[in-house]
Order: structure tokens, then C-alpha cells, then sequence
């Protein structure tokens, strides 16, 4: 996914409505296709989704807000998420956790200042076997040690220059 | 005749870099001027040996790994495409034949057999290796009678509640509606766990004939698979799988000749871990917030938009085919008790050879760690399994002669659930994996009922309370406390994501009280 397009344009929302309301279920269908496209569901698109729907404004923010999928800010160039679960407990991933938020200096659920890199936890990855897991900008990577992330964050600084 | 060459399409594989191994094996044979056929196959799951390259020989498949692409030269000047050859290419990273590595070789894969042997794409290449022979040999029954064979077979349901899928299947196909619906349930969030994923990535279409064949036996003619979106991977080759299939009529109007209509549809979750519970899986399929259902009514009689929805785990129906096609008495042969068939492991965290272990239930979990796992990873010694994820008990090393078996873990106070180990070593603080298993279940508490949406959060002050308290007498009452307070969410909680954090918390307490700087004594009530 592009991080970069992240401007709200509410003739999009509209048009992604109209088009997915009358699949069984649209809400979340909808709700998907906006994030994929702005990388964030936009406050200001509820009252669209709302009325395409015939759903009040409060039930869709109470499933924006519902799943930790949904962005309610646009993200930072790169994303990453960061498995905090067992798994990856057993193999360092506490330790690792605090290593990724010393280097960007941000906390999970931030973006560093300079729009850079968002930082996300996510619990389980389905990559057990390989722990500790992450993703960085919808690429999944094993066995992540410290100095494995030091790596892929110079290979994602070098690549933005 | 040109070389087969296989380089798993798993997301494990590729998050070692399989794709970059790929491609460098593509790039080399470019540059040699050999003809070269490459598949992306599932894993073989032994992950500790991905990237794993496989090369079709004579005498079957030859397996080199760890492989990265800086090896390629290397493997191809070893003769390593040599199709004649006995053990394929001499090389510091041949294992010889795939189907000989011990770990492979001593297991019994019924619902896996194909996974990391087929290319996961081509309903050909699946219709080859017998694929579609448990819907040929249903639809030529009476629904009764797949509900008998489903019954007969013992399969009880492998998304963790282990409920036995024939009455689930019973009660929808008697239920009379206008519309019904088969759902998968394919939001795997245990960690530990990744058999279904595995089955997505390696072999959707045995999903793909378990589901038609649950929409036959009820006359369902539309089904969703609940996708979790972290498996992008798995969204992929599904929708791959299911567009091979409405283009050979397995799906769709009139399928596989008969006059049955199915068709089936991938939906995504949201990051939801309560989504993974039935009824709130059915609330965000329809659009909304993951929120639990009371029961009853049970899904099977009022599911998806109210109507009878057979709903099971991704490995509970990628097994229906291979009991359809075998049959119950083949298929109830393995196992133990009253736990049938086989049960696809997943060896994860701190375990030296991590990946999928299919086996019939009685396995203990020794053979698990010890004889497939090899031990801890880092080598020290084993301290603790949480075995069913993140709402299953830990389990000290002195334990390990406990069978995968549903009754016998129920009684130790534990679940199977999804069939997922986590393996610790000695550095493991059990106090801390106890306060996690409240703070998980307060992040994803769905809220709809208090023991669960309070209780999280309150269980988490106690254990931080218990370990400030000096004094013995107020320890015991805060334990007294935590007792009231687990009790209150096994008991009171609507579903098992508050009714079985206690699972953990107590485990940890009741076999690690030192991590809790208390004595065996002062946790003589746990059991």
C-alpha cells in the first residue's frame, strides 16, 4: 500500500460507497477500500458512509472505532507492526519492543515527528515458528532481532533518499 | 525433460526471503540457459530449514536449506538440477529426500497431505493428488448420511471449543430456511498458531471441497471465509483458489455436475483477536462491531442475517474431505479416547524446530518439544508450554508426559484449543505472562459483558498488589481476591475470551508461585 496518499477527497468515500452498500455486510467492505486508498478512515467520511448505508453517524464510528485496524489518522510514510504476542515473547520480543521504540523514539500507536515511520502493535502474525515477527510497509519478516531491525530501518532511510 | 524446481509461497518462508531465493534461482538458470520449471508450493513446515528448495529427482523430491540466494551458484555448479541423480546434488545444505526427514516422516498428515507437495493454485494439480474425491462421493449421498459420516468420525471442532462438527452439521441441515449459509472461520489469532494459515497458503482447495461439501450436506448456497487481515498471503491465494474453481464449475451454479449452487466469497477481518469467537465472527461479518451473541439461539439454527449457518474452523473443514473420501471408520481409527483423528500441531516461540507437526491425538507433548522441537531454541532449558494460545495454561517441564487429548488437558486445568505450543525457556517470568493474560484480555475485550470487560483490567491490579504486599496475611487475601475474580470470569463471562483468562493466570500461579514471590502454600487453593 502507498503511505503517501493520504489526502481525504469526500467525492472517493462517496464513490466507494455507492458502489459496495448493497453487498451483504458493507460496512466493513467499505470501511477496507477507504483505508486501503487514504491509509486511514477519515472522521470526515462518516457522516457519507452513514447515509449510504441508512445507518446512523454513531453506529459506523462505533465500528471504526471497534477494530484496531482502522487508522483515525493518516499513518507515517512506513508503517510498522511490531508482534507483541507470546510467541513472540519467548524469543525476545519484549526486549525487542523496547529497541524499535528507543530507535524511533516514538511509543506504539505514534508516528515519529517527521512523518516518517508509524509504529503499531499487532498481536500475532501467524509467524510463530520464525518469531519474533514483523511487518514493515505490508512486508512480513522473521526471526527479528535487534540488530535485524537496525538493518531494515537503514535499508528503509537509504531507500526514501 | 526440464528441471521442477519448488520454492514455498508460505508467508513464513517468504519472510526469510523465499522470494529473493526465487528469483535468484530463476536469474541463474537465465544465465545458463537452463530450462527450468518453478513452483511455489506450500511449506513443508519445518521452518528452522526455510527457505527449503525442493528439486523433483528420480526418486523423489530432493530438499536443500536454509537456502539464500547467495547460495545459488553454489547449488547449481553442485549439480543440484540433475534429475537423474540418486540423492540429488552434493551440497552443504542437502537433506536428501524430503519425504525422509524424520520430522516429516514420522508424522500422520491426513488434513495436510498435500500441503507443501502441491502447487497450491492448480485445481489440476489438486484433482491429481485426489483432490475432490470427498465431493464426488458426497454429493452421490443423502445429506443424512454426511452428517452420519461427519458424526461417525469423531471430529469435534479444531478452532479450539472442540465441539463435535456432526451436531453442528445435524442441526442446520434439518433447520428449515429460505437461506443458509456455511462460514469459515479463518480468524486464527492464537499465537503459537498457524495450521490454518498453512492450509490457506499451501492448500486452499481441500478448504474450498470441505466448505461445498458443508453447503451440500445443509443446502447452503452461500459461504464466506472470515479471513483475519494479517494474512495477506492467504487472501491471495484463496481468492486464486476460489477463481479456479468457479472457472471449472466447482463453484458457482450446477457444481461439479450436480444440482447444487455454492458460492463462496473471502471476507476480512479487522485486527479483532474477539472476532475469532463464532457469534462476534458472524456480527462483523455482517458489518458490524465484533460483539458476542448471547446463545441461544446457536448459530446453526440462527447464524449469519439469522438464518442457519454452519460455522467451523478452517482445519475442521479442510479435514472433511479426506474423512468423506476415506470415511469415518478410516478417519476415527487415529486418535485416542474421545479425541479422533489427527490434530495439525504448531511448534512455535522458543523451540528449536519450530513448524507443523500432524499427529494423531495421544501424542504427548515430550515427543512434541523434545523429540520433534529439539529442545529450546536458545538452548537453555525448557521452563514452561502455553499450549491453546493466548487463553490456554502454562505447563511446567515436569508435565510434559501430559497426551494431546481434549479430556486429559481438561483435566490438568488446560485446553488444547488450535493445537498451538509455545515453548519458554528458563528466562521466563510467569508473573509477567500472568499480567499479560488480563492485559490481552482487556485490549480485546469486545465489552458487552462486565466479568470480561472489568475484570481484565481489575485482575491486572491484583497481581501487581500481590507482588508489592510484605506481609503473608494480606497476600493470602489478595489472593483470596484473584480467586473471587477468576471465578466471577469463568462463571460470568459470555464467551471463553473472559471465561478462560483465568486458564493462564492460574496455571502460572498454581505451577511458578516463586515468579509470584510466593510459596507453594500460599497457592494450595489453585489445585
Amino acid at each position: 500500500m502507498d503511505q503517501t496518499q493520504n489526502g481525504f477527497d469526500p467525492a472517493v468515500v462517496e464513490a466507494i460507497a455507492a458502489r459496495l452498500k448493497n453487498r451483504p455486510g458493507a460496512l466493513m467492505l467499505i470501511l477496507h477500500e477507504i483505508q486501503d486508498r487514504f491509509g486511514y478512515v477519515p472522521r470526515e467520511g462518516v457522516p457519507t458512509i452513514a447515509h449510504a448505508l441508512n445507518l446512523s453517524r454513531a453506529e459506523v464510528h462505533g465500528v471504526v472505532t471497534f477494530y484496531h485496524d482502522f487508522r483515525h489518522q493518516p499513518p507515517g510514510r512506513n508503517v510498522i507492526r511490531l508482534c507483541r504476542a507470546e510467541s513472540c515473547q519467548a524469543m525476545g520480543a519484549v526486549a525487542l519492543a523496547e529497541h524499535v521504540r528507543g530507535r524511533l523514539g516514538v511509543g506504539f500507536g505514534e508516528t515519529t515527528r517527521d512523518g516518517d515511520f508509524t509504529l503499531e502493535a499487532v498481536y500475532c502474525l501467524g509467524n510463530c515458528g520464525c518469531s519474533p515477527a514483523m511487518v514493515l510497509n505490508d512486508e512480513l519478516y522473521g526471526r527479528v532481532s535487534p540488530a535485524r531491525f537496525d538493518e531494515l530501518l537503514a535499508e528503509r532511510k537509504e531507500g526514501r533518499r | 525433460m526440464s528441471a521442477t524446481v519448488y520454492v514455498p509461497r508460505d508467508s513464513s518462508a517468504l519472510s526469510l526471503g523465499a522470494a529473493k531465493v526465487a528469483g535468484a534461482i530463476a536469474a541463474e538458470a537465465g544465465r545458463r540457459n537452463i530450462d527450468l520449471r518453478l513452483v511455489r508450493n506450500g511449506s513443508r513446515g519445518m521452518f528452522w530449514l526455510e527457505p527449503m528448495v525442493e528439486v523433483e529427482t528420480a526418486r523423489g523430491r530432493v530438499a536443500y536449506g536454509p537456502v539464500t540466494p547467495a547460495d545459488i551458484p553454489a547449488l547449481f555448479d553442485s549439480g543440484f538440477l540433475d534429475s537423474d541423480s540418486l540423492v540429488g546434488g552434493d551440497h552443504r545444505l542437502g537433506l536428501g529426500l524430503t519425504e525422509e526427514i524424520g520430522y516429516l516422516r514420522r508424522q500422520e498428515r491426513l488434513t495436510f497431505a498435500r500441503v507443501g507437495i502441491v502447487d497450491p493454485v492448480s485445481l489440476e494439480d489438486y484433482v491429481a493428488h485426489g483432490g475432490y474425491r470427498g465431493l464426488a462421493r458426497a454429493l452421490s449421498m443423502p445429506a443424512e448420511k454426511i452428517v452420519e459420516e461427519i458424526t461417525e468420525s469423531g471430529l469435534r471442532g479444531r478452532g479450539g471449543a472442540g465441539f463435535p462438527a456432526g451436531i453442528k452439521w445435524r442441526t442446520t441441515q434439518q433447520a428449515s430456511a429460505r437461506q443458509k449459509y456455511v462460514v469459515c472461520n479463518a480468524d486464527e489469532g492464537d499465537s503459537g498458531t498457524f495450521s490454518d494459515r498453512m492450509i490457506m497458503e499451501g492448500d486452499p482447495f481441500v478448504l474450498l471441497e470441505g466448505m461445498t461439501i458443508a453447503a451440500v450436506c445443509a443446502g447452503a448456497t452461500q459461504g464466506y471465509i472470515y479471513l483475519r487481515s494479517e494474512y495477506p498471503h492467504a487472501l491471495r491465494t484463496l481468492n486464486e483458489a476460489i477463481g479456479a474453481a468457479y472457472q471449472r464449475e466447482y463453484l458457482g451454479e450446477k457444481i461439479a455436475g450436480s444440482e447444487h449452487t455454492f458460492n463462496l466469497e473471502v471476507r476480512l477481518g479487522a485486527g479483532a483477536y474477539i472476532c475469532g469467537e463464532e457469534t462476534a465472527m458472524l456480527e462483523s461479518l455482517e458489518g458490524k462491531r465484533g460483539m458476542v451473541r448471547y446463545k441461544p439461539p446457536v448459530p446453526a439454527i440462527a447464524g449469519l442475517f439469522g438464518q442457519p449457518t454452519i460455522v467451523n474452523n478452517v482445519v475442521s473443514l479442510a479435514t472433511v474431505p479426506v474423512i468423506l473420501e476415506r470415511g469415518a471408520a478410516f478417519y476415527k481409527e487415529y486418535g485416542m479416547g474421545r479425541s479422533r483423528g489427527t490434530l495439525p500441531i504448531q511448534l512455535a516461540g522458543n523451540v528449536k524446530h519450530p513448524g507443523l507437526v500432524e499427529k494423531a491425538f495421544g501424542v504427548t507433548l515430550r515427543d512434541l518439544v523434545e523429540d520433534y522441537g529439539g529442545g529450546t531454541w536458545s538452548g537453555r532449558p525448557l521452563r514452561a508450554v502455553q499450549v491453546g494460545g493466548p487463553l490456554g495454561a502454562y505447563f511446567p517441564g515436569s508435565m510434559l508426559d501430559l497426551p494431546m487429548d481434549y479430556e486429559a488437558f481438561a483435566a490438568k486445568k488446560g485446553i488444547v484449543g488450535h493445537g498451538g505450543i509455545v515453548v519458554f525457556d528458563d528466562t521466563v517470568d510467569l508473573a509477567r505472562q500472568a499480567r499479560w493474560a488480563f492485559e490481552f484480555c482487556a485490549i480485546e475485550s469486545c465489552g458487552k459483558c462486565t466479568p470480561c470487560r472489568i475484570g481484565s483490567t481489575r485482575g491486572a491490579e491484583v497481581l501487581d498488589r500481590i507482588s508489592r504486599i510484605a506481609r503473608t496475611g494480606d497476600r493470602q487475601a489478595a489472593i483470596g481476591l484473584l480467586r473471587d475474580l477468576c471465578d466471577t470470569m469463568t462463571y460470568g463471562s459470555l464467551c471463553a475470551l473472559g471465561g478462560l483468562t483465568p486458564l493462564p493466570v492460574l496455571s502460572a500461579l498454581r505451577h511458578f508461585p516463586e515468579d509470584f514471590g510466593l510459596s507453594g502454600s500460599d497457592v494450595a487453593w489453585t489445585g
